[in-house]
């Protein structure tokens, strides 16, 4: 299993904060699971989690794409930072 | 190196704060500090009240990374970050960036370092009340470059 979890402005348009979901069998990569979440999901989703400035954390570091998962991973997908 | 991270809802005082990190070593020289504060008007509208949400875990872990960072470029005694979240009203204090060390150099560079990298890689999003309703508060570029600029200074 992973936790997926969407922060600020995405959660809001997901309407979901946290989901935990089974990892597909074999290497997955982040952009793997990326297409396989919008999938299974409303169109709306690609949209989101498409968009060109969405940064990608897997366990508190940010990834790219080709990221490789791992079972028991914290996933996290969140705009751009604006604290301070 | 002393290092304290908090991420909290309630306030804190500056002068207690300074006076704590002070005590944590004598060879202290130099301690700079920034405060950072709600102003009441963004990009031409009224704000009456902010809401701060963050990523608990990343946020501590990765303002902890950043005055490492901070200590492997400049000889620091300590440094003390705070930062608010949950819901903030005009002219509160926001965040606490206060170093220590032994000349006022290294103090006031990791100051400003710490707080251009916190506000560019610090997973915290602001939403603004404002009179005609909520907005989230966009990422400016200058923040990045202003982070950017530290690693250009390296070249």
């Amino acid at each position: 299993m992973v936790t997926v979890l969407f922060f600020a402005r995405i959660r809001e348009q997901l309407g979901v904060d946290r989901l935990s979901l089974a990892l597909p069998e074999g290497a997955v990569s982040l952009g793997a699971f990326k297409l396989q979440l919008l999938a299974n999901n409303d169109a709306s989703w690609a949209e989101v989690l498409l968009a060109d400035n969405v940064v990608k954390a897997v366990n508190h570091q940010v990834v790219d794409d080709a990221y490789m998962l791992q079972d028991g991973d914290e996933i996290a997908f969140f705009p751009p930072v604006t604290g301070g | 190196m002393y290092a304290l991270v908090s991420v909290q809802t309630q306030d804190f005082d500056v002068g207690a704060e300074l006076a704590a990190l002070r005590e944590q070593s004598r060879q202290i020289g130099a301690v700079a500090s920034f405060v950072g504060v709600v102003r009441d008007i963004n990009e031409g509208q009224q704000v009456t009240s902010m809401e701060l949400e963050h990523y608990p875990g990343m946020t501590e872990s990765s303002i902890s990374a950043i005055i490492e960072q901070a200590s492997q470029r400049w000889q620091l005694l300590g440094a003390r970050v705070i930062h608010r979240v949950g819901l903030l009203q005009a002219t509160d204090q926001i965040v606490l960036v206060a170093v220590s060390s032994m000349h006022r150099g290294e103090a006031f560079s990791a100051c400003e370092f710490i707080m251009d990298y916190l506000k560019a890689r610090a997973p915290f999003w602001k939403k603004e009340q404002t009179p005609d309703g909520e907005r989230w508060v966009d990422a400016r570029c200058t923040d990045q470059s202003a982070a950017e600029r530290w690693s250009e200074a390296d070249h």
